[in-house]
């Protein structure tokens, strides 16, 4: 895994780092956070992904210090947060609600701050200006929160979670409140003003689309725990174990039990598929029982007759979806699949419920998951 | 859809704002008769009030009114503004659910037994500590401030509770200090339920008749008093005159509070 090790940033060059922090609400409950340690570089756009509850925002609030760990140790920079409250922290936090002041203007919403950090007026000033140009909103600086769209807000909130030149931006769910297709064009625009002024950046996030299009790293996180971390082709492509693999995108899992082991390749038997299954894989003995995990686009219709996984079906439903096309399709077993076609051509071949196929993977195209 | 009133709903609503109203609208009405006579009718005029002018008794005994409930009304407001600040930011502490009842209790303690303890108290303190000599303006405030604090407290609670807590923690995050963050984001964003609280504990104090009566020295007398004494000595119009003008005082009053309580969070 030459890849993980250079993303990862060296512990001398960490700018955050998380120590084994573990945060309990109250004494005898679960932990919410449960041993997290987390080293990430500057200017890195790093995200935390997970399910609601799996301890991300307590994380986030954490770092922000609205909470305090029950055990270990956050770094920024260097210094210990030990007992630093959130006002003295170089950290700034742009809130899921965005949390605008209502009864600020656009501009001295920006602008608050700096005025906290007695900036002299004309240096606050320009500095707001030249935020307020970073987030193109510059002719609206006189205007209140709620005379803004819900775009417009974020884009206040962002700008006024930058203006401090903090050492870190915590993002948290930044994208949640905004409709799809603005949603979607806003992920490029914080890419490209995080590229712009620098500042690492850390998003809290549900949406595994946006955590994997916009961050160059990911951590995975189920109940407390960090469950898998590496760049976003990582964790698509070798999910660590069965909740990261359904967590990210749609993934079909078929069970079977190891027969040999051979140039890389191990041989399935599975009773699911119905077919002996060869999967690329270093040598496991003979007799466990694995699950595999293949993703539904890669799975192809009508493969060659001489293919390996070469598996037979029948069309149960379809969803068209424009640029491409999820069948569920059913294997003599009985277990479904997902398989998604993209729509190269305009009228790309269809098939309807109840007709029979055949279905294939490349042996590359699927990954052996932990038990 | 503009649901139509049957008849009979009609009468009922009628029969239930005459009874209701009836009462105050003579009031009102006979303060513009002409006749001394307040139970005969003999054509408007506004001579009572002009008499009320006139009679320094009641311009004093108003005077004393104001000057008590803006003394009661700022002090509620200080003390019922600490305590809805308390029973809502801290969920945790020992003795909260008590110190929860006692804050409103005074809303439904019965007014006779709060004057009388407080008569009792001021007394007994005079003799212990020689304060407060007698009784009058400072002793009537102070038994105004503790009914006007529960007041204050429900309304500042009940603002608070509906309050983004993200405000404040987005100004701690942006370097304002604990009280910084309460003067420059709590504080102008709870005032219309600050305003509302000290609007309601104003109109209490100048309403009030049974605690002044009992916590009143010689000197102080105040607006309600007097008009308690002077029906007892027969009803003059000028009496009617003087509560007639008391009535859209303290109506324009509770009016203004509770549009300032209803007036919706601005939305962030």
């Amino acid at each position: 895994m030459t890849a993980t090790a250079a993303a990862r940033p060296s512990a001398a060059a960490a700018h955050l780092r998380i120590e084994a922090v573990v945060k309990r609400f109250a004494p005898d409950a679960a932990a919410a956070v449960d041993g997290v340690s987390l080293d990430i570089a500057p200017g890195e756009f790093f995200a935390l992904l997970g399910p609601s509850g799996c301890g991300k925002t307590t994380l986030l609030r954490l770092l922000a210090g609205f909470e305090t760990p029950d055990e270990g140790r956050i770094l920024i920079a260097g210094a210990d947060m030990a007992g630093v409250p959130p006002y003295r922290r170089p950290v700034n936090m742009m809130f899921q609600s965005y949390a605008l002041f209502p009864h600020l203007t656009v501009a001295q919403n920006v602008g608050f701050g700096l005025k906290q950090d007695r900036l002299p007026k004309r240096e606050r000033e320009a500095r707001v200006a030249a935020m307020l140009d970073l987030v193109k909103l510059g002719r609206l600086a006189q205007r209140k929160p709620h005379q803004l769209s819900g775009g417009e807000r974020q884009r206040v909130a962002l700008a006024r979670a930058l203006a401090q030149e903090p050492k870190l931006v915590l993002l948290d769910e930044p994208l949640a409140a905004l409709d799809r297709k603005l949603r979607e064009e806003t992920r490029f625009e914080l890419v490209r003003i995080q590229h712009r002024v620098g500042i690492t950046f850390l998003m809290v996030t549900h949406d595994q689309e946006e955590a994997m299009s916009m961050a160059s790293r990911i951590a995975v996180m189920s109940q407390g725990r960090i469950v898998q971390l590496g760049t976003p082709q990582e964790i698509y492509e070798t999910p660590a174990n069965r909740f990261v693999a359904d967590f990210i995108g749609g993934v079909n899992l078929l069970e079977g039990r190891v027969l040999r082991a051979h140039d890389g390749l191990i041989e399935i038997d599975s009773a699911e598929a119905g077919a002996i299954l060869v999967v690329e894989h270093p040598v496991l003995a003979a007799g466990s029982t694995v699950a595999i995990a293949v993703r539904p686009e890669k799975i192809v219709f009508a493969p060659p007759a001489a293919a390996a996984n070469r598996l037979e079906a029948r069309v149960r439903g379809l969803a068209y979806r424009g640029e491409a096309s999820t069948y569920e399709v059913e294997l003599a077993s009985g277990k479904l699949l997902r398989v998604t076609q993209v729509n190269a051509v305009r009228q790309a071949p269809a098939y309807a419920a109840g007709d029979s196929i055949s279905l294939g993977f490349a042996p590359g195209a699927a990954v052996v998951l932990a038990p | 859809m503009i649901n139509r009133l049957s008849p009979f709903l009609a009468v009922m609503l009628v029969v239930g704002y005459a009874f209701l109203y009836g009462p105050i609208a003579s009031l009102v009405v006979y303060s513009f008769n002409a006749s001394r006579l307040v139970t005969v009718w003999a054509g408007f005029s506004t001579h009572w009030y002009v008499e009320l002018m006139h009679n320094e008794a009641i311009q004093r005994a108003a005077l004393i009114s104001l000057e008590i409930a803006v003394i009661a009304a700022t002090g509620a407001l200080l003390l019922g503004t600490a305590a809805g600040y308390a029973l809502q930011r801290y969920r945790r502490f020992r003795g909260r659910a008590l110190f929860g009842t006692l804050a409103i209790a005074p809303l439904v303690l019965p007014e006779v037994i709060t004057g009388l303890s407080l008569l009792l108290l001021f007394v007994a303190l005079e003799q212990a500590v020689g304060w407060p000599q007698g009784r009058g303006v400072p002793t009537i405030a102070i038994a105004h401030i503790t009914l006007g604090t529960a007041y204050v407290a429900v309304v500042v609670e009940a603002r608070l509770a509906a309050f983004d807590r993200s405000l404040e923690e987005a100004a701690l995050d942006l370097g304002a200090r604990p009280f910084k963050v309460f003067l420059v984001i709590t504080l102008p964003l709870i005032a219309p339920a600050l305003a509302a609280g000290w609007l309601l504990a104003f109109t209490l104090s100048l309403d009030d008749l049974v605690i002044a009566s009992f916590t009143s020295g010689p000197s102080s007398t105040t607006l309600p008093m007097v008009i308690f004494s002077s029906v007892r000595l027969g009803v003059s119009p000028q009496i009617n005159a003087l509560a007639t003008l008391f009535l859209v005082t303290v109506a324009v009053l509770v009016t203004l509070a509770g549009r300032l309580m209803n007036r919706p969070e601005p939305k962030s």
